[in-house]
């Protein structure tokens, strides 16, 4: 009974996004956990208080990352394992994928991986079902429900957030799982588990600890650069007229002609 | 030297941050409005040490140090005036000097309740006719066979109606000059003890401050905390560390009107141009920043110092003139940059205004702390 989830730590969502003239990114320095991991993180450790499971939490990343997984023991995960490795800078979703699914497969019973819904820095969720993949295990996405778990059969059933309404599905463990906002309300950290979290060491698992080469570190795609949005230009234009009635039809006469209406 | 907060303190203000910016900043206008603090909110405080945040953890508490307890009230502070208020009284007035003195005995009793989320405790001092003059206490207890019987009335109770007991001042001796006074714990349904509604005020609505009165209140003699007659110098005591916390209070509300006030600024546009790009705005914004960051250096070296068991009495006392003056500008300017918007109910500037007007006023008066502070440096003068 051990559950793996992944964090990480991203840019604040309120920090200003700009980039330089160089094409670099600047979003603040400000860093913390992926809001969709926090609903992660709890849903674990309710599944750890109901079944008596272990948790361990992994981010793959610079040391930046330590704050997101010192975040999760202090709610109370039981282990933190931080990947990474010089290598693995500049890494695509499918490195980090591999980087993951190596990292779980290291810990040798894990049954259950749990992520957030995505990446809010990256606006992206590919990485979770490449892990799937990368793992060869049942993959079971935006879940607002775990319904049942039961570890000694290997089964789980949970309830799933679909375009047209909610799909309950079963599936084998090992899995792999995203949850969704509401699936729980997130757990603050305890006293305690600052104070534990404050004094672990966090192991750092590089390429060869993982049993990967060098070669697993090569992305397949790469970020060549960035710019900034370009600027909305907008005009704000009173209609005058008579009456109301003159006003309403001069804004139909406009809309017509901006092919709004 | 290091300015850096340990990884300990550092993930417990991220933890206190968060808590606040989803439990009680979202309420804080309602607080205000209804004159209630939010009991969710603070059901929830256990787990995070905030209602005992220097207790031992044998009695509920999360046995912190100065500097994290000063963390989390600045922000306690910058979330809500009121439950900071509160928090503060509890924390350093009514838990601390049972800690500090309680007996065994005593503390088993008081503090695995006082640290449950569900009260709060409260401190007694002032009465109608003394308030920075601790000397002129009239509440008489005096001894009757096993029992003590308690006459005597206090204005200005903070959480009185909160609290299952109140750490109370009382007169126990004649004529025997500042060996006169004692602490007695009295709890709230001994009988004899009446709280009157809370008292309609300028701000910190939230927090309930109350008259009381005790007529021939009996509590059992070991009801006494600490020594007999030395009441007078634990309350000293207890409110030099309480000034520590008043301090980070008042960071914390200093900030939390900067903050508006930065965001404001940079939103709002008089003269083609934003306020923030007027000089005249960033020079006022330029001054709350650098006062809450001296004030808030001030806060932490007199915790500092009360951690490291060095004479603090007079670094906290200056640590709490400063920032609560500090305060009171930074409200006064941020409301300033609001413009009419800023003596609106619809914003926060208002009730930041309100609330942090008592700060030069509670635990020792500006004033006072000025004397305590003089009497000091003279002392280390040899004067
Ligand atoms: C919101 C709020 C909450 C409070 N909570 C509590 C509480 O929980 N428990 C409690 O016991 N009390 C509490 N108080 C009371 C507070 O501690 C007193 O108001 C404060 O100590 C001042 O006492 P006073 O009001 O009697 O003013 P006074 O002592 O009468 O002072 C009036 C003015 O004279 C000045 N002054 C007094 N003596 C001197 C001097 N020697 N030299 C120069 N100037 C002087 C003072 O600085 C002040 O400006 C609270 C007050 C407020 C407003």
């Amino acid at each position: 009974m051990h559950i793996a989830v992944i964090t990480k730590s991203v840019p604040d969502t309120e920090a200003v996004v700009s980039v330089d003239a160089g094409g670099k990114l600047l979003a603040g320095d400000k860093l913390v956990v992926n809001p969709w991991d926090e609903y992660a993180i709890t849903e674990a450790i309710l599944l750890k208080e109901a079944h008596k499971a272990k948790v361990t939490i992994l981010a793959v990343g610079p040391e930046q990352h330590n704050e997101a997984l010192k975040h999760g023991l202090a709610i109370g995960c039981d282990q933190a394992i931080r990947v990474w490795d010089g290598a693995l800078e500049g890494h695509d979703s499918l490195v980090y994928a591999k980087a993951v699914a190596a990292a779980i497969q290291k810990l040798g019973d894990v049954t259950l991986v749990m992520f957030g819904r995505e990446l809010p820095d990256i606006a992206s969720d590919a990485h979770i079902f490449q892990t799937a993949r990368k793992l060869g295990w049942n993959l079971l996405g935006s879940v607002s429900k775990i319904e049942a778990l039961d570890f000694a059969a290997k089964t789980i059933r949970v309830r799933r957030l679909v375009e047209q309404g909610t799909e309950v599905l079963s599936s084998r463990l090992p899995a792999v799982i995203s949850v969704l906002k509401g699936i729980n309300e997130p757990k603050y950290p305890t006293f305690i588990g600052i104070r534990k979290a404050s004094k672990t060491e966090i192991p750092v698992w590089g390429l060869s600890a993982l049993g990967l080469d060098a070669a697993a570190a090569q992305g397949q795609a790469a970020v060549t650069g960035y710019r900034e949005l370009p600027k909305r230009e907008g005009a704000v234009e009173i209609i005058e007229g008579a009456s109301a009635q003159d006003k309403a039809a001069k804004l139909v006469e406009k809309l017509f002609a901006e092919k709004v209406l | 030297m290091d300015f850096k907060l340990t990884d300990e303190q550092r993930l417990f203000q991220t933890a206190v941050r968060s808590f606040c910016e989803r439990e009680i900043k979202p309420y804080a206008a309602e607080v205000d409005e209804t004159g209630r603090l939010r009991r969710e909110a603070l059901a929830k405080m256990p787990d995070l040490g905030l209602v005992g945040l220097q207790v031992p953890e044998d009695y509920g508490g999360a046995n912190f140090d100065s500097i994290s307890s000063a963390l989390a009230m600045e922000e306690l502070g910058r979330a809500c005036g009121s439950t900071g208020l509160s928090l503060e009284a509890h924390n350093e007035l009514c838990c601390m000097p049972i800690v500090r003195w309680g007996t065994e005995d005593q503390k088993g009793r008081f503090l695995p309740r006082l640290t449950s989320g569900e009260v709060l405790g409260s401190l007694a001092l002032t009465e109608p006719d003394s308030g920075s003059d601790l000397m002129g206490t009239q509440t008489r207890a005096v001894k009757d066979g096993g029992e003590w019987v308690i006459n005597g009335a206090k204005v200005w109770i903070t959480n009185a109606s909160l609290a299952p007991v109140i750490v109370t001042l009382c007169k126990t001796e004649k004529d025997a000059g500042s060996r006169s006074f004692s602490l007695i714990l009295i709890e709230t349904d001994r009988a004899g003890v009446t709280i009157a509604p809370p008292l309609p005020k300028m701000g910190t609505h939230g927090s309930p401050a109350h008259m009381l009165t005790f007529s021939d209140v009996r509590v059992p003699l070991d009801n006494l905390l600490g020594q007999e007659g030395r009441g007078l110098y634990m309350v000293l005591e207890t409110l030099d560390s309480g000034r520590i916390a008043v301090g980070a209070l008042c960071v914390g509300l200093a900030q939390a009107a900067f903050e508006e006030a930065v965001r404001y600024s940079t939103e709002r546009r008089a003269f083609g141009k934003t306020l923030a790009d007027h000089q005249a705005i960033q020079f006022k914004l330029a001054d709350m920043a650098t006062q809450i960051e001296a004030g808030r250096l001030l806060v932490y070296r007199a915790a500092w110092a009360k951690d490291q068991g060095e004479p603090y009495s007079k670094l906290a006392s200056m640590a709490k003139l400063f920032t609560s003056e500090a305060c009171e500008r930074a409200a006064f300017e941020a409301l300033q940059i609001h413009g009419g918007y800023g003596y609106s109910r619809e914003f926060p500037l208002e009730r930041i205004y309100r609330d942090q007007r008592m700060m030069s006023i509670g635990e020792g008066t500006s004033e006072i702390n000025r004397m305590v502070i003089a009497r000091r440096l003279l002392e280390e003068a040899g004067a």
